[in-house]
């Protein structure tokens, strides 16, 4: 973990209620796909944990959903303004345990992590599969990227508006794979554990005080112990997973 | 100006450090360097700033990002006699100028804590630390007191009487002088080092508890715990906290904190540690002002990881500012006059 002052570049919609800011400023904390920065945004006690799309020498991207206050905020900034962060927070996820063929699952704003994971799979000479879903053609955004990567991509949308009509769960029918991938909404994960076939990782969500292991305000009881999604997490394995009710 | 220096050798006599060594960096001619030190119960600090329980962990987190031995000391996770696991998420809600917690006292449990936790803190922290406790039962107060009192790098057992988002839990030790007085006597009787009383605000009054606790043997006093708050969201229509209420901390609390510090400086002579929503070197000395001896910091360390160790580097520049040579010297000094 770092603290680091970055500045904004870009601030763009990239779909409904999507903006993709990119940050320049150190990114030497970030170390595996998966993991998060938390931004200190005026006018908002707590930071807003926020997962990290890619990073290089220059800075970080980042892709965010306008749900409340403080991501409100944000999509008003522009190029120019500076941006307190933690860096490098969370776990992440483990690219060497993707095989040969990978599958990447996303969810609407959990699709964000899964590109620089991607990325990292190809340069090991994997061969990934992304299986992304939205609610609306309105809401899709990255599919051409996920491609432009050498990724096979399937498009999925509740109301068929883009891609084939359904959940990821529709469109992961037929597919085979070595390991999987996943980051969305917990009812996401639970139906893809319903019919997943290998081994994967899941990239939780929870709210948080401080985002990098202090306050315990987002632990959460795995078959492996207590965890920090903050800290442990968020990133844990399909086989320590307590799918309480 | 004879009167600094001599308030500053005397200082520095007490520990036996020539007094050269305190006004030493100083250039001639300048004043010499503020003296932050305090004292609480015969434990001399180098300065009143203490990360406050739940808000610090263990300190390995932020001893990943600063050397943690700048602090007076930290009050280390509120630990009870087994591990909890604590309450169910969400456990967190943003408040204007302040949060809501309902963690419900999650920590590994005693045993835990002096098998592992004091043995790998001495890597990274060389001070005596305030080993802050919480039970379900006198006995269970008084029998986690009494395995940590064994242990050489607790300076000071901080008892919390005060947590509000346990079930019957330290609360209701908390609401009440004679159960607030029974767990301190309990306490007392187990351990040699000294007592301090976390308490409450959540109370019609504190200043009868207070002085309950002092009564039955307290060495000191902490306050304030956090103040039982909610959230409700409004898209779901349920409260925000998965336990409904939580623990509202945070600069909004501050004046609260301030107001119930004041009125239990008044009615008691133990010492007082001060906390709920400092978050500046500023704050500390408001606090010291109202009657606190030490002052412990508590959400601002999650927002800013490098909180604490600002309000020490900036504590000797604000001191300056306010005429103030010896931090001692102001506490409670808001009643005089």
């Amino acid at each position: 973990m770092k603290q680091t002052e970055y500045r904004i570049v870009e601030n763009l919609p990239l779909a409904r209620d999507v903006f993709r800011m990119r940050l320049a400023g150190d990114s030497s904390a970030f170390t595996a796909p998966g993991q998060f920065l938390n931004l200190r945004v005026e006018g908002c006690y707590l930071r807003r944990p926020i997962s990290v799309c890619d990073w290089d020498r220059e800075g970080v991207t980042i892709i965010y959903k306008v749900v409340g206050k403080g991501t409100a905020a944000m999509s008003r900034m522009g190029p120019g303004e500076a941006l307190d962060a933690l860096t490098g927070l969370g776990n992440g996820f483990s690219p060497e345990k993707g095989g040969a063929a990978p599958l990447l699952i996303g969810g609407g704003v959990g699709v964000p992590p899964l590109y620089r994971l991607c990325r990292e799979l190809i340069a090991r000479g994997a061969h990934p599969t992304a299986v992304l879903g939205f609610g609306s053609a309105a809401d899709v955004f990255y599919c051409e990227e996920f491609e432009a990567l050498g990724a096979q991509v399937r498009l999925a949308t509740a109301d068929g508006s883009a891609g084939q009509r359904g959940f990821v769960t529709d469109a992961m029918a037929g597919l085979d794979y070595t390991y999987f991938y996943a980051c969305g909404p917990e009812a996401m994960f639970r139906a893809v554990d319903r019919i997943a076939k290998s081994s994967g990782q899941y990239s939780f969500e929870e709210r948080m005080g401080c985002g990098f292991g202090a306050c315990m305000g987002c632990s959460c009881r795995t078959l492996t112990g207590s965890k920090r999604i903050c800290r442990d997490g968020p990133v844990l394995e399909r086989e320590e997973i307590l799918w309480e009710k | 100006m004879g009167e600094m220096k001599n308030t500053a050798g005397a200082a520095a006599q007490k520990t036996g450090a020539p007094a050269q060594d305190v006004i030493g960096i100083i250039p001639s001619g300048a004043a010499p360097a503020p003296d932050t030190r305090v004292t609480l119960s015969g434990w001399e600090l180098e300065n009143p700033v203490i990360p406050a329980s739940g808000t610090f962990g263990f300190g390995r987190e932020f001893a990943e990002l600063y050397d943690i031995n700048c602090l007076g000391t930290f009050s280390f996770k509120g630990t009870t006699r087994q591990a909890r696991f604590g309450n169910p998420t969400p456990r967190i809600a943003e408040c204007t100028a302040g949060m809501i917690n309902s963690v419900g006292l999650q920590n590994p449990g005693v045993e835990h804590v002096i098998a592992h936790e004091l043995p790998e803190m001495k890597a990274y922290f060389h001070k005596k630390v305030i080993a802050n406790v919480s039970g379900f039962s006198v006995a269970e107060y008084a029998e986690t007191c009494a395995m940590l009192d064994r242990e050489e790098q607790v300076g000071l057992l901080e008892v919390n009487v005060s947590c509000p988002n346990v079930h019957n839990g330290g609360m209701s030790f908390g609401v009440s002088p004679e159960a607030a007085a029974e767990v301190t006597r309990a306490v007392k009787a187990v351990t040699t080092k000294p007592v301090y009383i976390k308490l409450s605000p959540n109370v019609t009054d504190i200043v009868p508890i207070a002085k309950a606790c002092e009564q039955a043997g307290a060495d000191g006093l902490s306050l304030i715990n956090t103040l039982l708050g909610m959230r409700i969201d409004l898209r779901r229509r349920r409260p925000v906290i998965a336990n409904r209420m939580g623990g509202f901390s945070g600069p909004a609390i501050f004046p609260v904190a301030l107001r119930m510090v004041y009125q239990v400086y008044e009615a008691v002579s133990i010492p007082v540690i001060g906390m709920g929503g400092v978050s500046s070197a500023e704050d500390v000395l408001e606090m010291m002002l109202a009657g606190a001896t030490a002052v412990q910091v508590g959400a601002a360390n999650l927002v800013d990881p490098f909180a604490c160790k600002t309000i020490v580097e900036e504590l000797p520049r604000v001191m300056q500012r306010y005429g103030i040579q010896t931090l001692t010297e102001i506490i409670g000094g808001a009643h005089h006059g």
